[in-house]
């Protein structure tokens, strides 16, 4: 029991982490039709910057600033690169955002090196959570604190989204953006705005989770193909859809790692003889753990099927 | 509130269902909490020329949607010749002999006009999606689309890429893409939009030559263009129909005028 | 893409047989003039990503579907093939090593009908995100059946193993020379068939949906239908590459399977350009000579290439090809001399321009990644020391010199180049 619910906390924990990605690449996609494909080096960059920022001031300067550096970084690209972009089409824009994650994930080697860089979780944090201990329930404090991270930010963006005036545009956009551009709004002042909060918030991810994972240039494209699976599976556009996404796949991936069942287990406890002789036995005796890195792209497989839309898709886009 | 004719009368009362072209029933469409076709009713008999008029905002492209399959209906039936057709996808209604231009040229725009006109005659010929038989080599085909191009006038435009031609050029490839499929009910989306008046006169000539025989179904804000072409006219206002009759009987309305038309224009 | 310049590319009729009779005396002759061994390995990689490359562009360039994860259909025709060929080699297969592809080319065409099904049920920028998925579950499971896709180590087989070609002794596809007309041949059959394939009504109405989905409705053709049919037969001929690919390297791994390998076929395509049909042919060849010339090189060559396609973008969105093109067009209308001087200076300061940020990039690839190697580079046959702050302050000045001006003459360039261009549209519109 103890150790389900630390497992349960670990999924919900890497979901909540997530969706942290996928809110900002749903606010770039929704408002200006971009699919950021850099997005998930921006969380890479989060955390070497937030890396290089703690060895020379600290883990907690660390976690202000490299979002603020992440954000010019944006809305440079936007300003830039992206808008000369924009007149092409968005077929072009999707192209030089993929081109831009390239070169981002080479100039990270240049500077850092190809090895995992020590990026690690601040000493203060270090530890197990106290008061779970006393229920048996181990789990490590930084990932309490990587939570507690996550729903500031998405109480913070629920916020801004419901009561602000740019909040409001932005959520017009979610679902109508040519009309919200032709309302007058100072549109490339709001892009530039909107794209340096999405990679600001993407970098905010990798400040919190390069150290509780591993920082390598690596990081990027592990995290980068789960999270557009998190979007198509929610429904693109929709935030609410992707927060159900995320922390679904996050749970699925947590429990799927460490359980041992798998199709030949419940044959064989269901009477069947399920042996090497079997038909397909490769298939069927791969235990739910090996089959781990494959499940979130399975739910993709089975939500296409089933509701191609999403979960709770809007745009037909 | 329904102004019957002696004539109209007896087209909904003595045809047999299959000389009714398109029959709408009680149509009608919600957007969220907003109604925007309140039970629209209209019967149009085969070979007839139908205008639908009305102002801006009454419904007129969102009732050309629900027929052609692009939105789903909320409540009430449509049938094509008999068939029932409601909810069916663009394609399903279009094999079965409806076709549609649009308000906004919606035109293949990097291919040539004549690839076009091909284009459109491709799955009315048979030719469905073989990716063996060389299109250059398909007289049927060919002919076809040439006898297209030549009745929309856009002969010496025949390479010319779609997206490089003048507006009213593209609004007669709009009208020839609608035809070309054989297609005997049309549905023309405001196909005199932005034209001059010389082009308009030319447009409504070209109208009126390749929807003989056919049926043909009209949203026109142009009211010369309306009353010259239209056999019948229904005047819809806020998503209803408020008078359905021929030109003169629509004219002569007290309703329509008031809800419309205003104050009696001289229609040239 | 709303501003591509529109082009039709019409080859004249006697001039096809000339073209297509040409390209195959080419191909021919090529290894008579790069012999070396290192030679032929690259235009025998050339051709395979050429056939890669073009069945890529029917679903980009054709269909207007924008895929991450084509090399499913390439990896999977290779392991399919790779398999075979142990077969053929063990005896329990009769089958001609030269028919290989063929099997390939089923192996990616009946993927293409399963996956392609999933994928083609949204379009746009969904399509791209599932192929995006799609891909990454078949290389996640590539590494979890061993038996078929043979882990960490792959699959491996002897080309050689088979029947002699035609019963010829002798012609074993050992040596390099005979895998390179192997693929030759069917390059130059791959590139007829997928040339011809456009010219059919599938070909065309593909163009149409491309164009405008909804319009393709409305004059009868399910959108998502005609995108499957053209995925299968993409997935045909990047099933045949891959065939080709297995028996040149004799390999095949799950690294056929991944993103990179996927990445790599869309930078191709799109580098020569999606919207001609040649394009892709000039797309793959740039695309392996950086990946494998260039890499030879220097360690840096992905941040070239990712640079270059990310310029390429940015101001020619249409790739080389419509570059090519569109300059041929200005000649045609004998405008070119008013862009030579233009010309001049951009390219000028662009190559200077360049020059400087190689020489930057390749001082801190050295201090990063070869620090064992001691501080001096060799470039261009010139000498830095990167230990010491004038190479780097050279580089700095060079940069920031030659990037102004470059952005004085690139101004230049596009008033004439506009100039131009305008003036020959308007010729255009006026004389149909």
């Amino acid at each position: 029991m103890e150790a389900t619910i630390s497992q349960a906390l670990y999924g919900i924990s890497y979901g909540l982490l997530l969706f942290m990605l996928a809110a900002g690449l749903t606010l770039i996609f929704s408002m200006m039709g971009v699919l950021n494909f850099a997005h998930a080096s921006f969380y890479m960059l989060g955390a070497y910057v937030a890396y290089q920022i703690s060895n020379w001031l600290g883990f907690w300067p660390a976690l202000i600033l490299a979002p603020i550096v992440l954000f010019f970084l944006g809305a440079a690209v936007e300003r830039w690169g992206l808008r000369r972009v924009h007149k092409w089409g968005h077929l072009p824009e999707l192209l030089f955002t993929f081109g831009l994650s390239y070169i981002i994930v080479e100039l990270v080697q240049v500077i850092w090196g190809r090895a995992p860089v020590a990026y690690r979780v601040p000493p203060e944090l270090d530890g197990a959570v106290l008061w779970l201990q006393k229920y048996d329930i181990t789990f490590p404090q930084y990932r309490m604190f990587m939570m507690a991270v996550a729903i500031a930010i998405l109480i913070a963006l629920w916020l801004v989204l419901t009561r602000t005036r740019i909040g409001l545009v932005i959520q017009a956009s979610l679902t109508h953006p040519q009309q919200v551009e032709a309302l007058g709004h100072n549109v490339p002042r709001v892009f530039m705005l909107v794209f340096g909060g999405g990679c600001a918030l993407a970098g905010l991810a990798g400040v919190v989770g390069g150290n509780a994972f591993v920082t390598e240039p690596a990081m990027a494209s592990t995290v980068g193909a789960i999270v557009f699976v998190v979007i198509v599976v929610g429904g693109m556009g929709s935030l609410a859809g992707a927060f159900i996404a995320s922390v679904a796949i996050g749970l699925l991936e947590s429990f799927g790692k460490v359980s041992d069942w798998s199709i030949a287990k419940l044959g064989t406890s269901m009477g069947f003889v399920v042996d090497a002789g079997t038909f397909g036995y490769d298939v069927l005796r791969l235990t739910l753990s090996q089959v781990a890195p494959v499940l979130p792209y399975l739910v993709l497989v089975l939500i296409l099927i089933v509701r191609p839309k999403g979960l709770l898709g809007t745009r037909e886009d | 509130m329904h102004e019957v004719t002696a004539a109209s009368e007896h087209a909904l009362g003595d045809s047999a269902p299959t000389d009714i072209a398109l029959a709408l029933d009680s149509v009608g469409k919600r957007f969220g909490r907003t109604e925007i076709i309140r039970g629209v009713s209209i019967r149009i008999p085969r070979g007839e020329r139908h205008a639908i008029i009305g102002p801006n905002g009454a419904g007129k492209s969102t009732l050309f949607n629900l027929i052609s399959g692009r939105f789903e209906v909320t409540s009430g039936r449509i049938a094509l010749n008999g068939c029932d057709i409601t909810n069916r996808k663009p394609y399903q209604i279009n094999r079965m002999g409806l076709s549609r231009s649009f308000q906004i040229t919606n035109l293949f725009h990097r291919l040539s006009v004549f690839d076009n006109l091909r284009c459109s005659v491709l799955y009315a010929l048979g030719h469905r999606h073989s990716f063996w038989k060389n299109l250059n080599k398909l007289v049927d085909v060919e002919q076809r689309a040439e006898a297209i191009l030549e009745r929309v006038g856009l002969k010496r435009r025949r390479d010319i890429v779609a997206g490089l031609l003048t507006y009213a050029e593209q609004r007669a490839l709009e009208i020839g893409i609608a035809i070309a499929g054989g297609a005997n009910v049309i549905l023309l989306d405001e196909p005199t939009a932005g034209m001059s008046r010389g082009e308009s006169k030319h447009a409504v000539e070209l109208i009126r030559d390749v929807t003989e025989g056919r049926t043909l179904v009209m949203v026109e804000h142009d009211m010369s263009v309306v009353f010259d072409l239209a056999d019948r006219i229904s005047v819809l206002v806020y998503g209803k129909v408020i008078a359905t009759g021929s030109p003169a009987e629509i004219r002569g309305s007290e309703a329509v005028r008031e809800a419309y038309l205003g104050q009696p224009v001289a229609v040239a | 893409m709303r501003a591509t310049p529109m082009l039709a590319y019409k080859p004249i009729n006697l001039g096809r047989w000339v073209v297509w009779g040409l390209t195959a005396v080419l191909f021919l002759l090529l290894p008579a003039y790069f012999n070396r061994g290192f030679s032929l390995t690259l235009l025998s990689q050339m051709g395979v990503t050429i056939i890669f490359a073009l069945s890529y562009n029917m679903l980009l360039g054709q269909s207007g579907m924008l895929s991450f994860g084509h090399a499913v259909y390439s990896g999977l025709g290779a392991f399919f093939a790779i398999h075979a060929l142990r077969w053929i080699g063990a005896g329990t297969l009769i089958w001609p090593t030269s028919l290989l592809p063929l099997i390939g080319g089923a192996a990616g065409a009946l993927f293409g009908v399963i996956f392609g099904y999933l994928t083609t049920r949204r379009a746009g920028t969904p399509f791209a995100m599932i192929t995006l998925g799609i891909g990454e579950m078949v290389f996640a499971a590539s590494l979890m059946f061993p038996g078929f896709f043979g882990g960490e180590g792959g699959i491996t087989a002897d080309r050689a193993a088979g029947a002699p070609f035609l019963g010829i002794p002798g012609i074993t596809f050992g040596p390099q020379i005979q895998v390179y007309y192997l693929i030759a041949a069917w390059c130059f059959v791959s590139i007829v068939a997928m040339y011809a394939l456009t010219q059919t009504p599938l070909g065309r109405i593909a163009n149409a949906v491309r164009d405008n989905p909804e319009r393709a409705e409305f004059i009868g053709y399910n959108p998502q239908r005609v995108r499957w049919l053209m995925l299968i037969l993409s997935g045909f001929f990047a099933g045949v590459a891959g065939a080709l690919a297995a028996i040149n390297f004799e390999i095949v791994s799950a690294e056929n399977v991944s993103a990179i390998r996927s990445g790599g076929v869309l930078l191709a395509a799109f580098i020569g350009g999606a919207a001609f049909f040649f394009g892709p042919i000039l797309g793959a060849v740039v695309f392996v000579f950086f990946a494998v010339a260039l890499s030879e090189y220097t360690k840096a060559w992905q941040l070239y290439l990712g640079g270059f396609f990310v310029l390429l973008v940015m101001f020619a969105p249409g790739g080389l090809s419509s570059l090519i093109l569109m300059n041929l067009r200005v000649l045609k209308f004998r405008k070119f001399k008013r862009l030579l001087d233009p010309y001049f200076g951009v390219l000028l300061s662009a190559l200077t321009f360049a020059f400087g940020t190689v020489l930057l990039i390749e001082l801190m690839y050295h201090v990063t990644l070869d620090v064992g190697q001691g501080p001096v580079i060799r470039l261009f046959g010139m000498v830095f020391d990167t230990s010491r702050s004038p190479a780097w302050t050279f580089a700095a000045m060079v940069v920031g010199a030659a990037a102004i001006a470059f952005e004085f003459y690139r101004r230049r360039f596009r008033h004439q180049w506009h100039d131009v261009q305008r003036e020959i549209e308007d010729w255009v519109r006026d004389n149909p």
